[in-house]
């Protein structure tokens, strides 16, 4: 079953944490993985396979660089996810 | 039709001796960081880097080469003379005419051994030493030297501050040997020239040549893409090699991923899922990237540090421009 927009912040929030130690409340929408989150561009690489795999989704490289926000990532989520 | 007789080899191949040199000068991150905007946090933060070694004019391809073989020599403990095959991977020798393995050959004293370049990029020593222990179970020759060795300052962009951190010079070699018992792994190995774009040199030399382009050539990478592939893809040709040779991580001493990046051999050993007990080879730090070079270097320096032991179980994997790859398990020296 797809996932709701509410389970995918929550998702990417536990795996913000687990790859960058960001506490999962600080995750939300409006938030930039690079400029709040202090996610660089690899551990980005990081948080999209995981997220890949969670919710069963595949995001080429030629798209990450589109994912700025959190929200830019559950958009690209709920409209790929199979 | 007249009878072929066929060439007779050892059971099997073991490497018997590894050596390795790094260029004389140092070449700390403030000295990068005079041509690009960065700093030296983010260039630690993001590749694990703090120096390298840059090669000067007399420490050329061929130079370095010997010096690290000579050592290599010295550890197999046998002559140059029984040496019946000199391979050497490199992408940073800039007279391709003839294959400068002739060149080291004959400087090592190895007589008239069969000597000939590849080009692998990362993957190189690993390309080499299947090669090798081709030549030895197969009966072309009983020991061979391999050779990876890269001046990859004169490739690099000191102006694109995304890869001008990253590279550095230097050679390391060993020698193979036949062996009464398995050694060195089947070997797990391939390309994906459908990737070729992800690492590549600029431009042919043929357009700096015409001056079709001002800058002279060097190599350019997309990070990310590159990241994604070697820690994923590249775990999964990892255990594949384990598999192939029996190996359960559990019994793994020591784990040495071509030197590219810290962050990347950070997330290979999580992904890979790895015990604590495998020592990881990080001389990446001290020594950049040096393509071909990294993984006998890397041997080398933790046997000579104690780190890792003659007779550890290693798990080794080059990966890079191509792009191109081999993972194989082998017996350290």
């Amino acid at each position: 079953m797809a996932a709701t927009q509410e389970e995918i912040v929550a998702g990417l929030a536990e795996i913000v944490n687990e790859i960058a130690g960001i506490p999962v409340e600080d995750v939300q929408l409006d938030k930039s993985f690079t400029d709040d989150l202090d996610v660089d561009s690899l551990s980005m690489v990081e948080v999209v396979v995981a997220a890949e795999e969670r919710f069963d989704v595949k995001i080429p490289d030629e798209d990450v660089k589109n994912l700025k926000t959190v929200g830019d990532a559950t958009d690209y989520i709920l409209k790929h996810q199979a | 039709m007249a009878k072929i007789k066929a060439s007779k080899g050892a059971p099997y191949a073991r490497i018997i001796g590894v050596g390795g040199y790094r260029p004389t000068r140092v070449v700390p991150n403030e000295v990068i960081l005079e041509r690009i905007d960065s700093s030296d946090e983010w260039i630690r933060s993001r590749s694990g880097i703090s120096t390298r070694h840059w090669a000067n004019d007399e420490e050329t391809v061929a130079a370095m080469s010997v010096e690290a073989s000579g050592k290599a020599i010295a550890d197999a403990g046998i002559s140059a003379g029984q040496i019946g095959a000199v391979i050497v991977s490199t992408v940073s020798h800039f007279k391709q005419t003839p294959a400068v393995a002739t060149e080291i050959a004959d400087k090592l004293g190895t007589g008239k051994a069969a000597a000939f370049d590849i080009s692998a990029g990362c993957a190189g020593f690993g390309y080499g030493l299947t090669l090798a222990k081709g030549l030895i179970v197969e009966g072309s020759a009983e020991y061979v030297l391999v050779i990876g060795v890269e001046r990859l300052s004169d490739l690099t962009d000191l102006e694109d501050r995304a890869t001008a951190f990253l590279f550095g010079d230097g050679a390391g070699a060993v020698v193979v040997g036949p062996s009464q018992e398995p050694a060195i792994g089947p070997t797990v190995w391939g390309s994906e020239g459908d990737k070729s774009e992800t690492i590549k040199q600029t431009v042919p030399w043929t357009d700096y040549r015409s001056g079709t382009v001002e800058k002279f050539p060097a190599i350019t990478q997309e990070g990310q893409a590159v990241f994604r592939w070697a820690v994923f893809e590249m775990a999964k040709v990892a255990q594949q090699a384990l598999d192939a040779a029996g190996v359960d991580p559990a019994d793994l001493d020591v784990f040495i991923p071509h030197q590219a990046n810290e962050r990347i051999i950070d997330s290979m050993v999580k992904t890979l899922k790895l015990p604590e007990s495998v020592t990881v080879a990080r001389d990446v730090r001290t020594t950049g990237n040096t393509s071909a070079a990294s993984i006998p270097l890397a041997m080398e320096r933790l046997l000579a540090t104690g780190e890792a032991r003659s007779g550890d179980t290693a798990l080794v994997i080059g990966f890079g421009a191509g792009l191109v790859y081999a993972a194989t398990v082998v017996t350290l020296p």
